[in-house]
């Protein structure tokens, strides 16, 4: 009979029950603490985001009544906004200039390359799926013909949905000016929508196509 | 640990059971505004964009 640590046990039984006590005692702390971290991601980050779309929003605001030029928006700066009905009739979005990750907190980001709203070619837009007010948390859902209503400064555009797909992480394919078919020369306007898949993940991209369906210029 | 800061916080009971939940409070916050916001770039749970 020689249970390894048993003589331990016996002779010092208040130290062990210390020692034991004290690791139970940081496990449940560090528990805990991941509970709350859980909460913040979820939560927390969101709370950010929502300052900084009430900025945005007051930029497009701004420039709608300066009627500037849309070609002149720099990285940071507020470009359109973003509705799509089928995820509510509340469902909007100022979508900001870049897609690096302090671009992509503060809303639905804009590949500075790709095409910009209503253009001929690909207007690629990116967001948080699960943190940060999560603003494609549902794009799963679109179908077929939904409509993606992007508001610029000069007018309202209106895609259609046409397809959805998952992808791996690089495959920046989906970013040509025609999605998926690098090389070829658009003749169309395209939006494509990118975020993480699946949720509370990195391992995949989730990635929404349209076509432009319609053009409102703005009145005067 | 939390039997040591038990006993380490002056006063009677109630005192004590208030000074211990502001203190928890002021844990909490500590993490929220602080520690969370730094850790957070690092967990990388949600990568949205496609590249290379």
């Amino acid at each position: 009979m020689a249970i390894p640590g048993a003589r331990i046990v016996q002779e010092y039984p208040d130290r062990m029950r210390a020692m034991l006590r004290a690791v139970g005692e940081t496990s449940i702390t560090a528990g805990l603490i991941l509970m709350l971290f859980c909460a913040y991601l979820l939560w927390g980050t969101g709370a950010y985001t929502q300052r900084q779309q009430l900025l945005l929003q007051r930029e497009l605001a701004a420039e709608r009544a300066a009627q500037e030029r849309l070609r002149t928006v720099r990285p940071g700066q507020a470009l359109a906004e973003l509705r799509i009905p089928r995820l509510g009739r509340d469902y909007a979005y100022a979508i900001v200039e870049g897609v690096g990750t302090a671009h992509l907190k503060r809303g639905p980001g804009h590949y500075p390359d790709s095409a910009m709203p209503g253009e001929v070619g690909n207007f690629v837009v990116s967001g948080h799926r699960t943190t940060y007010a999560a603003p494609f948390n549902e794009i799963d859902e679109l179908e077929r013909d939904d409509e993606i209503v992007v508001e610029a400064r000069e007018a309202r555009y209106t895609y259609r949905v046409t397809s959805q797909d998952i992808v791996r992480p690089d495959e920046v394919g989906v970013l040509a000016p025609v999605p998926g078919k690098p090389g070829i020369r658009p003749v169309r306007a395209f939006i494509t929508l990118t975020t993480c898949h699946p949720e509370y993940s990195a391992a995949k991209r989730l990635i929404v196509y349209g076509v432009l369906k319609e053009t409102e210029p703005r009145k005067e | 640990m939390y039997a040591w800061l038990w006993h380490k916080l002056p006063g009677s009971p109630r005192t004590r059971v208030l000074t211990a939940l502001v203190l928890v409070a002021a844990a909490v916050a500590v993490l929220w505004w602080v520690v969370f916001p730094l850790f957070e770039p690092v967990v990388r749970l949600d990568e949205v964009t496609v590249r290379k």
